[in-house]
């Protein structure tokens, strides 16, 4: 594999598009979840989209060549809730394992693929660890504000299983994203330290944070900046920031991050705001119109999309990347 | 690159740079220092401990110190609670935690409940380098900064050459060992008492000044901190003295590169309005310039004794506003102190107690709902004014039930669900605190919710309003399809929608037109439910709703006027990308009986052709057939209902309580753009209906057709002779007979179960029928050999897709299907104004036999394709336009 650190300094990365808008379009039905794995599962499935990388392999590896084919570098693997405590809600804690690493493998596979026939444009597999469904740092309980519905001890076995199978899987990178609790994704940061300190190994981590509100904040109140300081204890390959907003709205912070961070800066916004009937409907070309002042500005090393994108966003916005120069960084003092 | 540059973080930024100013690190929420909070942690009293932390931080604390190292309290357990407690105060949580313990394990507690990068206070060599590495390495992995202690084997380092010693010793390890950041690294290197008497503590200040200086210039990154109070320890009862000692201390302490401390910012005088006098005594002990220096401060300390302290005061000027303000502010600023004094103010100045809270407490409500609609405030900070809100309420509760009204009159009870398929529950469940607070009951069914439950809960506990919350978008469906369930069980109470991809708009287009036994509301946010319900129970409702009833009119209006195109093709471009089969080398097989001709099945051949799964999905028992009878959780009741239901229809077979009768007609047809031309089969040039197909509009991606079901026949142009069926089955034709015995014996469940089994039957009949059409009428597979799962998994060849449904969603088209095949004459089954199909038992649809052909649905068509219907079914356009209301983009 080449070295994508070396990669991220010569050319802007791009990082595919939303899983789950492609799997919608097949219209899958609570069968498709389930097929040849959970057919006797007593509870419904349907909308657990991280099973069909089980369930419906040939779809999600359609998804994966769909992005690679419309330019992506980078394609984040079918595994957003692929932990114990997201799979909770499904009762399906025990298909965690499966889950991360046919997921991976299965992109693996497509990546491989695309990377022989261009080895001058490898192709690189990003595990994705998503948020879970709990927050560690506020309460779901506005009555009782010191309790909390999820430890830190408890993400970080989860996240340490997931993460585990997802090297098992053959990824080539992490990607702790959607981060809209710090403290969740400093438990999935201190699970992957520990998991290669025990396995002697080290890849590349992302961390991508999501700006919820209009003062700019993390759903846990935290600004971008004070975001950013509370993960770059890692050795990290970029901070960015992905969901919640569209690309315009997202610049401000990104800005934010682009004075600030030692590391890459990554973004990967929405398909604009969902409109009021919950559909992202910006056209690729008018995503790829305000990308391009990113890109003009030098903002940023990776650029993919988020909710409601597709490879035609993707295929806008790669083409738009090549003509641009990475933003610079990393002349920091470990260097 | 930065220099000595240290990074924290709260919810906003703290930077420690050689540009920034000194750091004040508050040191009351500290059991070893503060006796008062002492006892407030060993009482439990946290809401005084809480404002302990807020009172610092107002009074200009950047960084707040937390210790718990009592004997007396679980250290552990007060400092998890603590710093969970502040984690919910956003004007503490704004700065970072600086974790004080002499205890590994409440340190590494402390260190898994702070989203924002703190400070570890502290560790150190004594216990050796191995664990001192160990340590190091796991504050790194929480990323947080360290304290260290001038503290090695041997003990304390109490001179200048100790200090730089393990100081230097400490450095070394933590870079070259542990991988940690030099600029994380904090130096305390020992504050130690002054004019204590003793000769050896003449130079504690002086040497820590001078270490001070040698750790900046020869342990790059580093940092230096220290607790200030200590050096003042021996003049404890002379706040003066203290306060000029602190600022003379920090004063040269600064100067050498101290660049954070703990410090009580309100017992530091400035060091420019130190007495001359006090100061030069003050500096003659810090800095040892004199033998004498002790005695002479301790004389001179005599005589400022008065202690008129003045101390820093945090800004009350609010309180001078009037109680409005007074309550708006603390609702604001979440401040509880003062809420239960102002409340009684209040209370006093209005007839009812229950005005205080419709009037000044919801006032301050709205505003709290204002900012944080426009993003000034964010949701923590929401939760604290409900909390704020909940005491005030709490505090008039008394007083109203007292008083001869008694009782809330708005107070009422609201159900809660997260809609079925969707998991997020955060909102949901601040929106029922902040009711709660409101004196409202809440009845939270949780989150998955089906619509089934809402109902029947909301009717068995006569509710006054449902509320209803979804965070994914699928969720906006089936929100609309609570609220058509909510008039179908004719549940006249309103309705609220919330969540974050719900709208004003989707509520007013695609909710409210479903809903018209009572009022819907989109609730923006948690903040305003108090003032929807209260307008909604209250006894402005008529008005309420009368005001929202025009707004979403007008919304509805403007949703019309502005709706966006961009995605959408125009019907040309639509028809241009349509779905194309290779008509020549398609095998089109002639039906081997065309015509119209009649079935009839007995209910014992029907049976095997049952779907079972959504049988049991109707009782709310989940999962598949026959799983399901062996499931773990529902199975038991699965095998009793399925034993009924066999009960039932070995009953319906022998005492033939249901008819089935269907009609199939199969004939020659081609097809022209969207339309499909269907001639009588003896004749083939003659026309006898035509089917006007509706083309998918929106625009797809690349390769990926635009479909009609026409697409599916061969088109006029390419001469290939092409055919098309339709059907109409009922099982229902009976029922009603059975059903009113039923409900005059107060039956219900047989009423329920007789109707499942029908529209059961009806769907098999349906299923029975294609595959009769598939294999002989129309014949053309010949032998399928598929079994029952196959046919409920559609994998057979060609589609039977039903008017209304996702392929064709035009019901308009149903007319001329029933005229085509006599359908009423020969089934008895009618259609009804609305153009459903009576009994309900009653399945119709089309046949397309092609291999290619398959299931879509149409989704969104602009008003172009609408002006083009209505043209060719000569409709008016209006009413073309309400029959596809809920597909118009």
């Amino acid at each position: 594999m080449k070295d994508i650190k070396s990669i991220l300094k010569k050319r802007i990365l791009v990082l595919d598009g939303a899983m789950g808008t492609m799997i919608q379009r097949h219209k899958l039905e609570e069968e498709d979840f389930r097929l040849g794995w959970f057919e006797d599962h007593n509870s419904p499935l349907k909308g657990n989209n991280d099973l069909l990388s089980l369930t419906r392999p040939e779809i999600i590896k359609e998804i994966h060549a769909a992005y690679f084919t419309a330019g992506a570098d980078i394609a984040e693997t079918n595994t957003f809730s692929g932990t114990t405590i997201a799979q909770a809600d499904y009762g399906l804690e025990k298909a965690v394992y499966d889950i991360n690493y046919e997921s991976a493998k299965i992109a693996r596979e497509v990546a491989d693929e695309f990377t022989s026939k261009e080895p001058e444009k490898p192709r690189f597999v990003a595990g994705s660890m998503g948020p879970t469904n709990r927050t560690a740092s506020i309460s779901p309980d506005v009555n009782d504000p010191g309790f909390r519905a999820i430890t830190f001890e408890a993400l970080k076995v989860a996240y340490k299983e997931q993460a585990g199978a997802l090297i098992d899987g053959g990824v080539d990178l992490l990607l702790v994203e959607t981060v809209f609790d710090t403290l969740n994704a400093k438990a999935a940061l201190f699970a992957i330290d520990e998991l290669f300190d025990e396995r002697g190994i080290s890849l590349p981590i992302m961390v991508s944070g999501t700006i919820t509100d209009q003062s700019g904040r993390t759903l846990t109140g935290q600004t971008t900046e004070a975001f950013l300081i509370s993960v770059e204890h890692m050795d990290l390959l970029s901070v960015g920031l992905n969901c919640a907003l569209g690309a315009s709205m997202m610049r401000p912070y990104l800005k934010v991050l682009n004075q600030n961070c030692s590391y890459g800066v990554s973004a990967h916004p929405n398909a604009g705001l969902p409109n009021e009937f919950g559909e992202y409907d910006e056209t690729p070309e008018l995503m790829a119109e305000q990308i391009r002042e990113f890109l003009e500005e030098g903002l940023v090393n990776i650029i993919g999309g988020c909710c409601g994108t597709s490879p035609d966003h993707i295929q806008a916005i790669a083409k738009l990347a090549s003509n641009y120069s990475p933003r610079t960084f990393g002349i920091h003092e470990n260097d | 690159m930065t220099k000595s540059t240290l990074k924290l973080s709260g919810l906003e930024p703290l930077i420690v740079s050689p540009e920034s100013n000194f750091i004040n690190i508050g040191e009351r929420t500290n059991v070893t220092g503060s006796r008062k909070f002492l006892r407030l942690i060993k009482e439990e009293l946290f809401d005084e401990a809480i404002s302990v932390a807020r009172d610092q931080v107002e009074g200009g604390a950047q960084i707040i110190d937390v210790n718990m190292d009592e004997g007396m309290i679980d250290g552990k357990e007060a400092m998890v609670k603590f710093l969970n407690l502040i984690a919910a105060e956003p004007d503490i949580a704004r700065v970072p935690v600086m974790i004080d313990s002499s205890k590994w394990e409440i340190i590494e507690a402390g260190l898994q409940c702070i989203q924002g990068k703190g400070i570890v206070n502290s560790i150190s060599l004594k216990e050796g380098p191995d664990r001192f590495i160990d340590r190091a390495k796991t504050i790194r992995r929480y990323g947080a900064a360290v304290v260290i202690m001038a503290f090695d084997e041997q003990g304390q380092a109490d001179n200048y050459e100790r200090r730089i010693e393990i100081c230097e010793r400490s450095y070394r390890l933590l870079v070259d060992s542990a991988g940690f950041n030099p600029n994380d690294i904090i130096f305390d290197p020992n504050i130690f008492p002054v004019a204590t008497g003793m000769e050896e503590h003449q130079n504690n200040a002086l040497d820590f000044f001078n270490a001070t200086k040698w750790i900046r210039q020869n342990l790059p990154g580093a940092h230096v901190s220290g607790g200030v109070s200590n050096v003042s320890f021996s003049f404890r009862g002379n706040n003066i003295v203290r306060e000029a000692m602190h600022a003379s201390f920090l004063y040269h302490a600064i100067g050498c590169g101290m660049d954070l401390g703990i410090v009580n910012p309100s017992m530091l005088e400035v060091y420019d309005d130190i007495d001359k006098e006090l100061l030069e005594h003050v500096e003659d002990v810090l800095l040892n310039r004199r033998s004498d220096s002790t005695e002479r401060l301790l004389d001179f300390a005599q005589s400022v004794k008065g202690d008129v302290g003045k101390k820093r005061q945090i800004d009350l000027s609010w309180r001078e506003g009037s109680v409005q303000e007074r309550l708006t502010y603390s609702l604001v600023k979440g401040v509880t102190e003062y809420i239960e004094e102002d409340t009684e103010a209040c209370r006093l100045q209005f007839n009812q107690p229950i005005e205080v809270i419709e009037g000044p407490l919801m006032a301050g409500m709205n505003v709290v709902g204002d900012l944080f609609g426009s993003g000034k405030m964010f949701l923590p900070q929401v939760v604290k004014s409900a909390r704020v809100m909940k005491k005030a309420v709490a505090y008039l509760l008394p007083f109203i039930e007292a008083s001869k009204g008694g009782g809330l009159s708005s107070s009422g009870k609201v159900l809660m669900a997260t809609v079925k398929g969707d998991v997020h529950d955060i909102g949901k469940n601040i929106v029922g605190v902040v009711l709660g607070c409101n004196n409202y009951e809440i009845i939270d069914l949780g989150v998955m919710v089906p619509p089934e439950k809402i109902i029947e809960e909301a009717i068995a506990q006569n509710v006054d309003i449902i509320g209803l919350s979804g965070l994914i978008t699928p969720s906006l469906e089936e929100m609309v399809t609570v609220a058509k369930e909510m008039e179908r069980a004719n549940l006249s109470i309103p309705l609220m929608i919330g969540g974050a991809t719900t709208s004003r708009v989707h509520t007013a287009v695609k909710i409210e037109e479903h809903f018209k036994l009572d009022q819907t509301v989109h609730v923006l946010d948690a903040s305003r439910s108090v003032t929807v319900v209260e307008s909604l129970l209250g006894s402005k409702k008529v008005d309420f709703v009368n005001n929202l009833k025009s707004e979403y009119a007008k919304v509805r209006e403007n949703h019309t006027k502005n709706r966006r195109k961009k995605a959408m093709l125009t019907i040309e471009q639509a028809r241009a990308n349509k779905f194309q089969i290779n008509w020549t080398g398609t095998d089109i097989t002639e039906p081997n009986q065309l015509g119209v001709q009649t079935i009839e099945v007995s209910t014992k051949e029907l049976i095997p052709y049952i779907d079972w799964t959504p049988f049991f999905r109707t009782w709310d028992l989940h999962g598949r057939y026959p799983a399901i009878l062996k499931d773990e959780v529902v199975g038991d009741e699965a095998v009793k209902l399925f034993d009924s239901a066999k009960k039932m229809l070995k009953l319906i077979d022998e005492e033939a309580w249901l008819e089935h009768k269907g009609v199939v007609g199969l004939f020659p047809a081609s097809s022209e753009g969207d339309d499909i031309y269907i001639f009588k089969p003896e004749n083939p040039s003659e026309q006898l209906h035509v089917q006007h197909t509706i083309r998918q509009q929106s625009k797809k991606a690349a390769g990926i057709p635009n479909l009609a079901l026409s697409d599916f026949i061969a088109p006029v142009d390419s001469g290939i002779q092409d055919y098309i069926g339709g059907f109409v089955v009922t099982s229902g034709l009976g029922i009603e007979d059975r059903i009113a015995i039923y409900e005059a014996d107060h039956d219900d469940y047989n009423s329920i179960l007789l109707k499942a089994l029908a529209d059961r039957l009806a769907e098999a009949f349906a299923e029975y029928l294609h595959e009769k059409v598939r294999t002989t009428i129309w014949g053309y597979v010949g032998d399928e050999n598929l079994q029952n799962e196959d046919l409920i998994s559609e994998s057979y060849m060609g589609i039977r897709p039903a008017p209304g449904y996702p392929a064709c969603p035009d019901h308009t088209e149903k007319p001329g299907l029933f005229e085509l095949l006599d359908a009423t004459r020969l089934t008895g089954v009618s259609l009804t104004e609305s153009l459903a199909m009576q009994p309900a038992a009653s399945v119709s649809g089309w046949y397309f036999g092609n291999s290619e052909s398959k299931y879509f649905g149409v989704g969104k068509i602009d008003i172009d394709q609408v002006v083009s219907l209505a043209d060719r079914k000569g409709f008016s356009l209006e009413k073309m336009n309400r029959w596809l209301s809920s597909n118009l983009h």
